[in-house]
Parts: C-alpha cells; structure tokens; sequence
C-alpha cells in the first residue's frame, strides 16, 4: 500500500523461561496509515502491549525476543536495524506515551528538562531553544501558564496534567507515529476526555498516525479510524471502526462489545430495580502455556466447531475492503456459499 | 424517602465527616484540614444497592471506609439498623462487623499470598467463632460453591487463580459471615472487560438470593446504571445529587453530573458523541481549602456568580431525587436541568 506508513508482517516474540518457549505474539500482521488511528484492542495478556514494546525494538532481552518477522517503517525494516539506527527512531519519528504517566516520568527533573532532551538530542536544539520549545509544547496540550510550568517536577502536577506532559514530550519532535499504551486508564472520566480531544486535535494538526491501545470498546468507537482485535498474540479481527463495531465477524469481538452494559441500560428497564443479565465470556484467557492446537479461543467460545480445536483458523475476508476475522465460522459460511 | 417504613432502612448515614489532619510544610505553619468527606447523609434500603459515584479525590472511598469503621470519624451518625456504629468502640465493635463486610478493588493485593485461598474464606468463620469447626468447613465448601469456585480449590494460593477468581475469593470471604451490609469498592475495576460481566452477574445473583444490601462505590457510570437501585453523585466530599436509578439516568440535574455522564464513550455513541461532548475544563479544586460556595462552581458551565458566594443546600424536587445545585428549577412540578445532556 502507498501510503502504508508501517507495515508489520508476520511478527513473532517468544520468551524463553524455565518452562520452554512461550510464543507471546505469533505471527501479528498489520499495517498503519499516515495519519490515522489504529486501536488494539483485547484481554491482559493478548499480546497489545509486546506488539507496541516490539515495534520500538524495547522488548525486555533475554528473556525475550523478535524471531521472525519484519517492522517496516517507510520501507526500513526496524527489525534489523541497528541500536544506534533505533535510538535515532525512538522518540525522534516514533514515541511513545504510557499507561501511569507517574511511574514514566523522571521525579527528579523538572518537566522541562524532560521535554528538552529528545529536542536537544534529536533535533540539535541547544539549552535555550529546547526550553523555548518546551514551553510551546505544553502550550500547545493545554498546560496554563507553561512558563511556570515548565520548571515543575511531575509530582506538583496532577495525573492528568502529567499525561499532557507526557504527550507534550512525545510529539516534541514532530513524529509520524505516536503509540499510546492505555493512556487514559489511570485518569478519570473527565480528564479522559479532555487527553482524548487533545489527541484527536494534534492529529489533525500534525497528521500524526496513532496507535492506541485500549481495552475500552467505548474510547475504540470514539478515537478510530481503524480497529485491531488481538487474543492470546494473535490478530483474531480487523477492519475500519464501524465494519468491527457494527458487524464484529469473531465471536470475541462481539462477546468484548456485548459483555459491558452501555450507558442507557435503566431506560430499557421496567421497573427501578430491573436488570438484565449480561452477556458473559465464560473462562479465562488461556495461559501461553495451555495454548494448544487450534483457535485459542474454542474452549470460551460458545459456537465452536470440531475444527476449532484442531487448526488455527486464518483471517477470513468479510464485507467491504479490509475486514477479516479468524474464525472457522467464517470459513464454513464461505464453503456453504 | 418519607414514606418507606424505618424498618426498611437498613443504613442510614447522617451528616458524616472524615477530615484527615496534614502538617503545613513549614516550622510556624498550622496543620491543615483535609476534608475529604464533608457532611455526608444517605441511608441504604434493605436488599437494595446504593452506589456512590464520583472521580479521585471527591471522597467515595473515605465514605465507604468511614462506614466500615475503617478510617476514624470526625463526626455524623452511622445507623446499621438499631446499632449506631458510629459510637461503638473494642469487642462491641469487633462483634458488629460480622454483619458489615467489604470487597477491595484490586483482587491481587487484597489476598495474602502465602495463605490458602479456603483458609482465607475460613478466616473471618474462626475470629467470629461462628458454628463449630466442621460446620465452618462445611460453610467454607458451601461458600466456594455459591461463588463459582470448586471446592477442592481451597487447597490453592492466591497466585494460582486469576484475577477474577481471586475476586469471587474477596466475594467468598465477604459473605462468610453472613453479612447484612456488604460494601463493594470498585470490585470490578481492576479486572478484564470480559470477566466484569461474570462479577457483575454473581453479584447481583448473590444479591437476590441472600438478601444482601450493597454499598456500591464506583467510578464507571455504565456499570453504577446496570446495577444500582438509587445513586449519589459525589464531588469534593459532598453529594452533589442523589436519586433513584431511572429517574437520574432519565433526567440528571447536576451539571456535574450530566458532564459526567457526557464523558464516558459509548460504543453507540462513537465520534457524534465526542463531538457533543460537555467539557469540563482544569481539575477539581484542593478538598484542604475547598471554596466557600458550590465547589462545582468553578468548573460549571452554566454557574453564575451567586453560585460561588454561597453553598446550595440538597432539595427533594422529585420524589426521593435531591440535588445540590440553586439553578435547577421546577416547571409545572417536573425538575429542569441547567445544563442538559446531549442527545447523540
């Protein structure tokens, strides 16, 4: 694809442990478009955060490691890139925000000198300029008075303000792609919103790609364009935002968008005390250990066929361009037609 | 509630305060006054949930621990049925606690590890001396079944189950001691999207199964709608609105929260939704010196200079649904909203 500004193919990441290999993402495709918002979502433990860690080659070694695969980025594979070629990327044309933005920033530098450093190191700004620049940046994601701000340490700020330091620290140096690893999971509902707009209003300002990962299928429907569905390091579906959202192909998808109660659930009810009963996913995410053959899922899916126990079922194609789910439901549907 | 019967109540808070002191930096500087609840009142119906909403810092989880008798009192009436907790101290305290229990929101750090999950569900059987040992483990078994779990997991530490398990533990535990009260902190917050369901749902079979009342403290507006059969909206200590579940989530009257509810995403809503949004702009002010009139006013969209001169009272404007809040008015008998929520 032309404007595919990175392509993830075929992407695999296994810790070795006392108890042997474990694969944590097997096999992850997928690409990400300039400017638009891809969002990952799933279960702890599906794989969303090592495909973030292992785009930015920050994958904990030993015990981990990428060992196939390919990380394209405009056309450079990161995967083989050298350390002083990765330092060059991270931070500079990918950066990365976090979920506790207390726990990511340092305490004991102030929030401009934090901000200055990717500028000084990646752009060659010196002391004065970069701090200039600070002050703009947190200008620009809504911090009052930045001029003062500028010499606080993280703890006088609060979560949220901490998180726009931190976006303000990401996107110092312009780059094309900002992955934002649960952002706005440690802040409150208000606040979410107010990073969310911020977000959104950056992007269309500097066309930044994001890729958002999120376990909220209400922000996925708010901030995608595109969205990503993983389970047990796997990519299970994907598809534009209304295709996943409006009609989800794996039978995951639909029990992640069906097991929560959306806001409007007591106008549906009767009475003050009516409740429905929600729609569960039984079980537990499988433990890589327990993976077996087959679809991860079959043992918590409620419409399994024999064949889900036996092969991994591949990503089929379903309506429109560009939306797939791996589900051998899909696949029978195909062979019936 | 004028007219339920007293007996109904089971709960009843009146007026409480939790003010926490905290030194002044400083060698000359007075201590300050965190009042983190300041003049709380609700009272708890038999059988019924109340939940109790509201971000960081407006004090839900000082309230539920001042009910516990977890954190000290600096003053109100805690009413548990006859027995005003509030004034008990030593044994007969230790003794009314087997009729309140509580459930924590993180499920990893609220276990020991190194006790055996049955031990643990056993625990509060043996300090209440409740029915000889073989009926306690008889009970124990009997517990590990109503929640979901086999009984021969008892043998197991905590590490060996999943956060959802280890919550249907908390859950066994909570209910050994058959508990008329049980207060839920945000039992759902710490775990996957997939397995909220499968708590929520035991929760409100257990629910009507024994009888219980819960005290459900959250942050999540979807979840409090789901589950909840009347809610307080708390912010910066105080309640800010109260009423039962339909008539608030049909009608919310206080601007806070109607842009509460306005920023939580909805899958239905998605973009549209964001686009209406209310914004609230800056933090909530410090609960250490919280301004003298309504302490929305500085972030209100809609608040107009009395509002900060003087702190609203609660009024009853619909049956059983009071709000804090002098802009919300009555026509023709039905309460409107200053500030009303968007429609996407």
């Amino acid at each position: 694809m032309a404007d595919a500004l990175l392509q993830v193919q075929d992407l695999r990441v296994e810790f070795v442990t006392r108890r042997g290999q474990a694969l944590v993402l097997n096999g992850v495709d997928f690409e990400l478009r300039r400017g638009e918002t891809l969002c990952v979502v799933g279960e702890s433990g599906c794989g969303k955060s090592m495909t973030a860690l292992a785009l930015l080659r920050l994958i904990p070694a030993p015990p981990g490691r990428i060992s196939s695969g390919r990380v394209l980025f405009q056309g450079e594979d990161l995967v083989a890139a050298s350390m002083a070629r990765m330092r060059e990327v991270r931070g500079n044309r990918i950066s990365m925000i976090f979920q506790e933005p207390m726990t990511s920033l340092n305490p004991v530098l102030t929030v401009g000198e934090q901000i200055s450093e990717s500028l000084r190191l990646h752009a060659g700004l010196d002391a004065g300029a970069a701090r200039a620049r600070a002050v703009e940046m947190l200008q620009q994601v809504g911090i009052p008075a930045p001029q003062r701000r500028v010499d606080d340490y993280p703890h006088q700020l609060s979560g949220g303000m901490r998180q726009r330091v931190m976006i303000a620290m990401a996107l110092a140096c312009r780059p094309d792609i900002l992955i934002a690893d649960e952002p706005t999971t440690a802040l409150d509902v208000t606040v979410q919103a107010q990073i969310f707009d911020l977000l959104r209003e950056l992007q269309r300002d500097k066309g930044t790609a994001i890729l958002l990962i999120t376990h909220d299928m209400g922000a996925v429907a708010e901030m995608a364009d595109r969205v990503m569905v993983m389970y047990a390091g796997r990519v299970v579906e994907q598809g534009s935002t209304a295709q996943v959202l409006g009609t989800p192909g794996h039978p995951y998808t639909q029990g992640l968008i069906n097991c929560l109660p959306e806001l409007g659930s007591s106008a549906h009810a009767a009475t003050n005390s009516e409740r429905v009963t929600l729609a569960e996913i039984s079980g537990v995410v499988p433990s890589i250990w327990e993976l077996g053959s087959g679809c991860a899922f079959h043992q918590r899916c409620a419409q399994a066929l024999p064949r889900c126990a036996e092969q991994v079922p591949p990503l089929f194609a379903l309506d429109g361009s560009g939306h797939g789910a791996a589900c051998w439901l899909l696949g029978q549907a195909e062979v019936a037609a | 509630m004028n007219d339920r019967a007293a007996s109904d109540i089971l709960l009843s808070v009146t007026d409480l305060k939790v003010h926490f002191p905290r030194a002044k930096p400083g060698w000359f500087g007075q201590p300050e006054l965190v009042k983190a609840v300041d003049g709380v009142s609700f009272e708890l119906r038999r059988g019924s949930t109340l939940a109790i909403v509201g971000e960081s810092g407006s004090g839900k989880t000082s309230t539920a621990l001042a009910v516990m008798r977890l954190s000290p009192l600096t003053a109100g009436r805690i009413q548990l049925g006859d027995t005003e907790l509030g004034a008990l101290q030593g044994e007969a305290l230790r003794q009314a606690r087997r009729r309140l229990q509580i459930i924590f929101q993180d499920p990893f750090s609220s276990l020991n590890p190194r006790e055996r999950a049955g031990a643990a569900v056993r625990a509060p059987l043996d300090l209440m001396q409740v029915g000889s040992p073989a009926q306690r483990s008889a009970r124990v078994a009997e517990l590990f079944t109503a929640v979901g779990l086999r009984p021969e997991q008892q043998q197991l530490f905590p590490h060996q189950f999943s956060g959802g398990q280890r919550q249907r533990i908390n859950i066994a535990r909570a209910l050994a001691t058959n508990p008329e009260l049980v207060v839920c902190d945000e039992p759902v917050s710490a775990l996957d999207i997939a397995i909220r369901a499968q708590i929520l749902n035991l929760l409100v079979r257990l629910q009507r199964e024994l009888g219980l009342s819960y005290l459900f403290i959250s942050h999540d507006m979807a979840v409090v709608e789901h589950i909840c059969d009347d809610i307080a909206v708390m912010y910066l200590g105080q309640i800010v609105e109260r009423g039962p579940r339909k008539a608030f989530f049909a009608n919310p009257l206080h601007p806070y929260s109607v842009a509460l509810m306005s920023a939580v995403p909805t899958v239905h809503g998605g973009r549209a939704r964001a686009a209406q949004r209310i914004k609230l702009s800056g933090d909530p002010p410090s609960p250490i010196n919280p301004p003298p009139g309504c302490r929305f006013a500085g972030r209100c969209p809609v608040a107009e200079p009395a509002c900060a001169a003087e702190l609203p009272p609660l009024r009853e404007l619909a049956p059983d649904h009071w709000v804090r809040c002098r802009r919300v008015e009555l026509v023709d008998g039905v309460p409107r909203a200053p500030l009303q929520l968007p429609t996407a």
